[in-house]
């Protein structure tokens, strides 16, 4: 057998596959995270907690109106996001004046809340949702056995974000997104409604946690702890490719994905902290990111 | 009497002190005990221990009768977060204000801390949840009792059932703190006395893990017949899980679940966890005692039934207020180290657990069972999960007494 640095060659490439597959969660969370960042200045707590929500909607949708995954995969994220959109209209609207630490507060309280109830109603241990039929089942790729499901969800992550870059990088309305971000009383003086384009843009980064939430629902039990359990990997991703920058947020996810994956092989007990080592490292590089403008 | 600028500080920091501490009540005069549950309240463990724990305590309250008798029993409960430092400032505080025994406590780190604390202020730690042998060996003391399981038990039980039919290169994969580095000590030791070996051990981080896949890839490339999962609660649920999903064990590999209660199962599902061997000291489908025990306390924990941790709680309370009564409230409430002498004076004989006895160093004896976890067409009632493989006498379960390891041991 073919070694690489004392380990098995297959080992560590199913180790490259599993740890992208865990860096797609990241690049799609924090993708949503920087979108918001970039046009409210709002830092979103509760973005792991519209995870969880994407996830409790899809077992919701399952158990109690018989509605399977496919189903869920459109639904949740629009049930998520018209909440994402209420909480922008009514809440979070009404803090763009004050210091940034606000909207930090006041969306951190919302997560709590969020978990809270869940965890009241649910109990902390979940509760479980399986992979649809069609996805079930085990790929052998040789140097691994690949759950099928686990390769929809790589598909799924790679057209999310390429869709999702493409659109803001891309067309007239991701131009609208970029210039209202630099300067919304220009955009607002060429007849933009921006107010609304802002709620839209929150729902649709809440929209994207909760489709992260789907997608993760059959991978790891569906528990009021799955989205803070997250967000602090997310947040140092977002940080380390520099904030708001969206495709930043996303090579950034998948390549911390892969450093962690390979961290599980050569020094399982640092797979916890080595995304904040890196984040560390990049900070006093480069303060402003990966990517990041300088500020 | 003039009152000092000193004296209304120090009222203040003590209303501030106790202002922390909402659940305490304001406490009647006359034969008043309190009961504290210190547990797992939001965590991986909360489904094993928790509310339920406090459900079974209230249970042993009724069951001894407390308002007959003439006494004010007032049971609390607080969350110690899985933190050592969170846990142990919450038992002295609750010590400091008039809680006479403190109850369950799972995470055996959080639990080492605080049976420091309580035999510092001489009170009662009945520890039910928590799994180190530490508390009976080198951190033993006058003041706590360990109840319902430990490592040595599972390590022995599980480990030594699964060697014994075949199973003999095992990998593990541990939760790295002190619990289960210790399960997984014990049952290595378990496994090479019984001539089998071990090729690979991960310690992922605790409690922060969720996927465990690279640690299963890296368990199904080393070729090991056993999968050895030295964990807990939620933790062992996601690993099973995601164990299916990889196709471990229909790749043939075995899981030694060490520590999965029946909650755990509950929530893995009989689809997946049947065929699971695992070992409890208490199954509510034991026997008559056992299913009468479970009909009492079910109204108040309609959800979840009791595991063998929950039920220990009730256990372990109901002794200890059999005692405070055999030796009166006055003695009792002079010092914890008597009332836990009385406790293994007396023999312990409640519905879930029979006739027992509590041995000097403060470990419980009782037996334990080794369950497999049945087929989905085998189950017939709700949360009836488990076939009873093998019974372990309580004199084999725990490890026999050295001295010289736990200070109260005489030669």
């Amino acid at each position: 057998m073919v070694m690489i640095l004392g380990k098995p060659a297959p080992l560590l490439f199913g180790q490259l596959l599993l740890g992208i597959i865990n860096g797609s969660f990241y690049a799609m969370l924090s993708m949503g995270l920087a979108i918001i960042f970039g046009l409210l200045r709002i830092i979103n707590f509760a973005h792991g907690a519209m995870f969880m929500l994407g996830a409790f909607v899809t077992w919701g949708l399952l158990n109690y109106l018989g509605l399977g995954f496919w189903w869920a995969l459109p639904l949740a994220p629009l049930i998520v996001g018209t909440l994402g959109w209420a909480l922008e209209r009514t809440a979070i609207r009404r803090i763009y004046k004050l210091d940034m630490l606000y909207g930090l507060l006041l969306t951190f309280g919302i997560a709590e809340v969020l978990q809270g109830g869940f965890t009241q109603y649910f109990g902390s241990s979940g509760v479980n949702y399986d992979p649809p039929d069609l996805l079930s089942g085990v790929l052998n790729l040789g140097f691994m056995y690949l759950p099928v499901y686990r390769g929809f969800v790589l598909g799924a992550a790679i057209l999310i974000c390429g869709t999702t870059w493409l659109l803001i990088e891309k067309t007239r309305l991701g131009a609208l997104l970029r210039a209202a971000t630099e300067n919304p009383a220009l955009v607002q003086s060429f007849g933009v409604n921006v107010p609304r384009l802002i709620s839209l843009t929150f729902a649709a980064g809440v929209a994207l946690a909760a489709l992260a939430g789907v997608l993760a629902a059959p991978l790891y039990s569906v528990n009021p702890d799955m989205g803070s359990e997250l967000i602090n990997t997310v947040f140092a991703v977002v940080v380390i490719g520099g904030m708001g920058s969206i495709g930043g947020a996303i090579l950034t996810g998948f390549g911390l994905g892969i450093i962690e994956g390979f961290t599980d092989v050569f020094y399982p007990p640092g797979s916890a902290v080595v995304v904040f080592v890196v984040m560390a490292l990049v900070l006093l590089a480069r303060p402003s990111g990966l990517f990041g403008k300088a500020a | 009497m003039t009152l000092s600028r000193r004296d209304i500080l120090g009222t203040a920091a003590l209303a501030a002190a106790t202002a922390t501490l909402p659940s305490l009540p304001a406490r009647a005069a006359g034969k008043s005990l309190t009961l504290g549950v210190l547990s797992d309240f939001s965590g991986p463990y909360s489904a094993d221990s928790g509310n339920t724990s406090v459900a079974c305590v209230q249970q042993a309250v009724e069951d001894f009768g407390a308002a007959n008798k003439g006494y004010d029993v007032t049971v609390i409960k607080g969350d110690h977060q899985n933190k050592p430092d969170i846990g142990s400032s919450l038992a002295r505080q609750w010590c400091d204000n008039g809680v006479d025994v403190i109850i369950d406590v799972p995470n055996s780190a959080v639990a080492l801390a605080v049976a420091g604390v309580v035999a510092e202020k001489d009170k009662v730690f009945i520890d039910s949840t928590a799994a180190t042998t530490n508390l009976t060996g080198k951190n033993c003391n006058a003041q706590t009792i360990h109840w319902t399981y430990d490592t040595y038990m599972l390590s022995h039980s599980t480990g030594g059932a699964t060697v014994a039919s075949g199973g003999k290169s095992w990998f593990f994969i541990t939760a790295n703190y002190a619990f289960g580095q210790l399960l997984r000590d014990q049952t290595m030791a378990v496994v090479k006395a019984a001539g089998g070996t071990v090729v690979g051990d991960v310690d992922y981080p605790f409690p922060q893990t969720t996927d465990f896949s690279s640690f299963l890839v890296q368990a199904q490339s080393s070729g090991a017949q056993v999968l050895g999962l030295a964990n807990a609660g939620k933790d062992a649920v996601n690993c099973i899980k995601q164990a299916h999903q990889f196709g471990i064990t229909q790749s043939g590999m075995s899981i030694a679940a060490l520590l999965v209660f029946l909650n755990d199962i509950h929530g893995i599902g009989l689809d997946i966890a049947q065929g699971l061997i695992l070992t409890e000291s208490f199954y509510w489908n034991l026997n008559d005692r056992t299913r009468a025990f479970t009909q009492r306390v079910l109204p108040k924990t309609p959800n979840n039934y009791p595991s063998m941790c929950q039920a220990g709680c009730y256990s372990g309370a109901l002794h200890f207020l059999k005692a405070v009564d055999a030796m009166g409230l006055p003695a009792a409430k002079a010092s914890g180290a008597a009332i836990v002498a009385q406790m293994k004076k007396m023999p312990t004989d409640d519905d879930a657990f029979g006739q027992g006895s509590i041995r000097e160093d403060g470990r419980f004896m009782c037996p334990s069972y080794l369950f497999r976890v049945k087929k989905p067409g085998e189950s017939t009632l709700p949360w009836d999960y488990y076939d009873l493989l093998h019974t372990t006498p309580a004199a084999m379960n725990f490890a026999p007494m050295t001295p010289g390891v736990c200070k109260l041991v005489t030669a």
